[in-house]
């Protein structure tokens, strides 16, 4: 494990995606260290959800090297397998499952993937319930709970299965405003516990307070990246500065 | 009362008159069905009473005199408590397999038990019971065995399709397709054929299958087709982002259709799948232009070989009109109930 690689959580080399003659993604390099904190922002249509599903396959990129924890994503059905169980994603529409309950939710996978018996299941399960404060409502379907909530089982849901990455995308923009600060405290716990995170937002205050680095994307490229400081207060290019003036005056 | 009815029934002139019509008519259909029916019938066994009665009331008679070949058909007389038996068994099964409850793996090992005794008693020919081949089996027996093999049968063959047709795999996707806009494009009735006299055609010299397994595979390809449409259209209705979340964390294909795509989508079209069942249920009746006597088959043995209650035709096929008319309003009342149960939890 000397080369240099081994220290990068996800590593884009030259990735490159096309949907029909169009071209989403287009050169993307990109590197993510262990514990790194990542926030991607940048205009609709600009890719973004796109970059990060790359990461767990839910889109497939066509050239390019892509790697997660030094396994290199292809149609090899194995690595996939491995890879998905280390990389958890939460979505902006939350994604649970309606037949079932949340404990249901949040045990179906550590029991069918990770083979562990219903009682441990379950016990892990109410954990991750109570790190993100619903273990009240385990018993409960998702469509009996606000969106706040669901977002928060979604989270629990990813957890129970021990992921080394997580994705989020744009995980609070279904949710009414009172509703997003609950979620983002639970994501701002985790980015404390020294988990990998990519996460795409427009929550510019998370942002700030929370990431490593933040990435800013427009037509299929990563157009500037950053640390937030200079990220927000001295951005140099001017897409970007467009961009910024524009979300920032709301 | 009075204020609903002067609200929906007589709240012009013009509706008043027709309500005062239309009840008049029903008044009277409703008599002369009360006269024919019931009042003026003969219920007894008594082709000179029948006679007498003609044209003015019913002859139940010929249900009390013939419902032996007509519920078992050409099932050797002496012998009929084995079908009797075997029906009773295997509705005890379907009916237990109603219930949620019990969907568990020792039900499929329950109705591969019930399924053999259920040969054994109608075939015999074991255990000291004489052999009654199965072109001897007949009526209800052979209605219900038909009906609940081709269901049991066509759903997994159904499923398989409808997954089949939503699949990545443009060969297995186009197989399907194929598969099933085949099906579709031909009557029952010429399946059916095809199985018990085209078939034997092509299978070496020698060898037979019984025709009473050909007629059964043929019904379940048959409904197979039409049911994957059903299935294939509850599959549609669910949202992308499912597949998503349980690719996302980690599940197989299998187990991904298996624990979330496949319990939402069924519990979607409950309604489609209960209209399946009950047509195929109805189906079976076509099975006797192959010579199989399932209960529309057996009531032609019972009357047409009997002048003395030819005439009465009509009443043996009121008769079994009930029979089918409880079977598929019970499964009609199971589908509304399972419907409930399924929409337990959801808010929308
Ligand atoms: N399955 C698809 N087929 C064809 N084009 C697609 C598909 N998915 C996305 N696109 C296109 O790819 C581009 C990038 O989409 P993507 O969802 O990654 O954008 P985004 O940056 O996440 O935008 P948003 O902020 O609106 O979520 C968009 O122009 C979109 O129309
Ligand atoms: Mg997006």
């Amino acid at each position: 494990m000397s080369n240099n690689q081994a220290d990068y959580m996800i590593e884009f080399a030259k990735v490159n995606k096309w949907y029909g003659h169009f071209h989403v993604l287009r050169d993307i390099d990109l590197q993510v260290r262990r514990g790194e904190r990542i926030v991607i922002c940048g205009p609709s249509g600009s890719g973004k959800s796109t970059l990060i599903r790359c990461i767990n396959r839910l889109e497939s990129h066509q050239k390019g090297k892509l790697t997660v924890d030094n396994l290199e994503l292809s149609d090899d059905v194995k690595v996939l397998h491995e890879v998905r169980r280390k990389v958890g994603m939460v979505f902006q529409q939350f994604n649970l499952f309606p037949h079932l309950t949340v404990l249901e939710n949040l045990t179906l996978a550590p029991i069918q993937v990770n083979k562990l018996s219903k009682v441990e299941a379950e016990e892990r399960a109410m954990e991750q319930l109570q790190r993100v404060q619903i273990a009240e409502q385990a018993y409960k379907y998702p469509l009996q709970l606000s969106g706040g909530q669901q977002q928060r089982v979604a989270i629990a849901r990813t957890l129970c299965l021990t992921p080394q990455v997580l994705l989020f995308d744009e995980p609070t923009s279904a949710l009414d405003p009172e509703m997003i600060k609950e979620v983002l405290d639970v994501m701002t716990e985790l980015a404390e516990q020294g988990i990998t995170m990519l996460c795409v937002t427009h929550e510019m205050g998370f942002a700030k307070s929370v990431a490593d680095r933040v990435i800013f994307m427009d037509q299929g490229q990563i157009v500037e990246e950053n640390n937030p400081h200079d990220f927000f207060n001295r951005p140099r290019n001017e897409r970007t500065q467009a961009f910024l003036a524009k979300i920032l005056t709301h | 009362m009075v204020t609903w009815l002067r609200a929906n029934l007589f709240n012009n002139v013009f509706n008043s008159a027709i309500t005062v019509l239309l009840g008049t008519l029903l008044l009277y259909v409703l008599s002369q069905v009360w006269g024919w029916g019931i009042s003026h019938a003969v219920w007894v066994a008594d082709a000179e009473q029948c006679n007498t009665a003609r044209g003015a009331g019913a002859c139940w008679g010929v249900v009390a005199e013939k419902y032996r070949i007509i519920i078992f058909g050409r099932y050797p007389f002496e012998a009929q408590w084995r079908p009797l038996l075997a029906t009773l068994l295997l509705m005890a099964l379907l009916l237990a397999s109603c219930v949620r409850l019990f969907w568990k793996p020792w039900l499929a090992a329950l109705w591969v038990g019930v399924l053999v005794v259920f040969f054994i008693l109608m075939h015999g020919g074991v255990l000291g019971l004489a052999t009654v081949t199965t072109d001897q089996w007949g009526g209800l027996p052979l209605t219900i065995l038909l009906a609940s093999l081709s269901v049991v049968g066509a759903f997994p063959l159904a499923v398989l399709l409808a997954l089949g047709r939503m699949s990545d795999l443009p060969v297995i996707r186009s197989l399907c397709t194929v598969y099933v806009e085949l099906i579709r494009g031909v009557p029952l009735i010429s399946v059916l054929f095809m199985a018990s006299f085209l078939f034997p055609l092509f299978m070496p010299v020698g060898t037979s299958i019984d025709v009473l397994l050909r007629v059964l595979v043929a019904m379940i390809l048959f409904a197979g087709a039409y049911l994957a449409e059903v299935i294939r259209g509850g599959l549609q209705a669910i949202p992308r982002g499912q597949y998503e979340a349980a690719a996302s964390l980690g599940l197989t294909y299998w187990q991904m259709q298996g624990k979330i795509i496949l319990p939402q989508a069924l519990a979607t079209v409950v309604p489609g799948i209960m209209n399946n069942f009950i047509s195929t249920f109805k189906d079976t009746s076509l099975v006797t232009i192959v010579s199989l006597y399932e209960l529309t088959g057996s009531l032609d043995l019972a009357v047409n070989s009997d002048p003395d209650w030819l005439p009465y035709k009509l009443e043996g096929y009121l008769f079994i009109a009930a029979i089918y008319f409880v079977f598929c309003f019970s499964l009609s009342r199971y589908s509304q109930w399972v419907e409930r149960q399924v929409s337990r939890g959801k808010v929308h």
